[in-house]
């Protein structure tokens, strides 16, 4: 007997949804586990004094962030371009951006 | 049971019907179903990257002063650490050491520090395991690298940083100081920047007002400002991320345009004969509702649950070769799954609900019409 076109469809959406359901179980699950792997980080954090996520490496300004300066990716003229792609993908840290003039 | 069962035939209807326009229905749900992965995509990817620095930022030095001069940082007089530590609240003042190396064979940018604690013996570092992939060290090791004055230096590997930990270490040569300095060029009665403990998380401002006052040229960076760093990283006013949510805008608008401007011919002609045949004006609308409905939830569905196994189970592939940029150096790593289920109830109803709605709008146009008039 052929199944009705609803009842394939119901099915698959409540397959979908029980995979998504499952995903999230996963998620909380490994977030769970995670926290001797983060507390390993945090005593890395403190005996090497880091400030920064080592996301970029190719721009000092996007490799610590949190430190760089307002000038540093236009250094090669005021009219120059900030040329990496990284600095296409984070915007200045705030406290760059409240202080600008300032310094 | 009757309800149910009269939802269920009118789903029939409407799957039998989207299935006689199978190849446009099915680029309709190819196209929604990679607008929602995109956006499922960078959503899940941010989120956990901003949680992982709140999480392991949270150990950041206290406050960091930094010396500028016409606007770039510069090297820190030691002593000027010894006044600082005379204000009120501040338990100790650290002189950092750190800085850059270009490494010019590999094309590579190392970040050399200074441990607080733990500092490998003279003539010898710890490198992060970014570095000893490219480079295929390992403990015990010989390794070189050009100091300031052109010279080379050789140090013996004592370690490979931790590999679970390449988003903070990655790039990392950790030497002593008597190393770096040698390395380096920096002068002894200087630092790269000073790194404070304090008492009070609440004199932060108050001191770092004071150090501005004792030392104008100076910058201070307390650690909150350092965590909300990276709540900033990735925000939508970034150049790729507006030019993605632009583009995901634009298909939406694109989208409800088509739906919210009426129906074509042959969906007219539909529902004019549904009418004609004894079709309620409510069931019409139900079927479009069904429509909508099994367009955009499927498309939710599938785009969220691909966006997942794409952000954490392989590591954002797509999203590699634009965090790499132009570095030959990069951490791999793979994001702990910290979900933000507001994110995607927002994205819930940013894309299913407005869909679901424009397509019920044009139909309750066109089934409210003599079906005489809509079959012309």
């Amino acid at each position: 007997m052929m199944l009705r076109r609803s009842t394939i469809y119901l099915g698959t959406t409540m397959g979908l949804i029980l995979i998504m359901v499952g995903l999230f179980l996963h998620a909380s699950g490994q977030v769970r586990a995670s926290g001797s792997l983060f507390a390993r980080k945090i005593v890395l954090v403190k005996q090497l004094e880091l400030t920064d996520l080592c996301l970029f490496t190719e721009a000092s300004y996007t490799r610590h962030l949190s430190m760089t300066d307002l000038s540093t990716p236009f250094q090669d003229s005021p009219m120059a371009l900030e040329h990496f792609p990284t600095g296409a993908l984070v915007e200045p840290p705030p406290h760059l951006v409240r202080n600008h003039g300032s310094h | 049971m009757a309800a149910i069962e009269h939802h269920r035939h009118i789903l029939d209807f409407t799957l039998s019907s989207l299935l006689r326009r199978k190849g446009k229905n099915a680029a309709l749900l190819s196209v929604y179903t990679l607008i929602i992965f995109i956006l499922a995509s960078v959503l899940f990817f941010t989120h956990a990257l901003k949680r992982e620095a709140a999480l392991v930022l949270k150990e950041a030095p206290e406050i960091i002063v930094q010396r500028t001069l016409t606007g770039r940082y510069q090297p820190i007089p030691t002593a000027w650490g010894d006044k600082i530590r005379e204000i009120n609240g501040v338990i100790s003042v650290r002189p950092r050491l750190w800085g850059y190396q270009y490494d010019n064979v590999y094309q590579a940018n190392y970040t050399l520090t200074v441990p607080a604690g733990n500092p490998p013996e003279p003539g010898s570092i710890d490198i992060g395991s970014g570095i000893s992939r490219m480079r295929a060290a390992h403990p015990d090791d010989i390794i070189a690298f050009t100091g300031h004055d052109g010279l080379p230096r050789t140090f013996i590997i004592r370690n490979i940083l931790d590999n679970e930990s390449q988003l903070l270490t990655s790039d990392l040569i950790v030497l002593s100081e008597k190393d770096y300095r040698d390395f380096s060029g920096i002068p002894a009665e200087q630092a790269t920047d000073l790194a404070l403990r304090v008492r009070n998380p609440r004199e932060y401002t108050t001191i770092a007002e004071k150090i501005t006052q004792m030392y104008p040229e100076t910058r201070p960076i307390v650690r909150t400002e350092i965590q909300r760093t990276y709540d900033a990283v990735f925000g939508w006013r970034s150049g790729l991320l507006i030019v993605i949510f632009s583009a995901a805008a634009l298909a939406f608008v694109i989208f409800a345009w088509d739906k919210a401007t009426g129906l074509s011919a042959e969906e007219r002609r539909e529902i004019g004969i549904l009418k004609a045949v004894g079709w309620e004006t409510s069931d019409i609308l139900l079927m479009k509702f069904w429509e909508g409905t099994v367009v955009s939830l499927t498309s939710f569905l599938v785009g969220t649950i691909l966006a997942y196994v794409h952000v954490f189970l392989t590591s954002a592939a797509l999203f590699a070769p634009v965090l790499k940029g132009w570095s030959t150096l990069y951490p791999t790593f793979r994001l702990t799954p910290f979900i933000d289920f507001g994110q995607m109830a927002t994205l819930f109803f940013l894309t299913v609900v407005p869909y679901t709605v424009t397509t019920i709008v044009p139909s309750w146009r066109a089934a409210t019409i003599d079906p005489d008039a809509v079959m012309r």
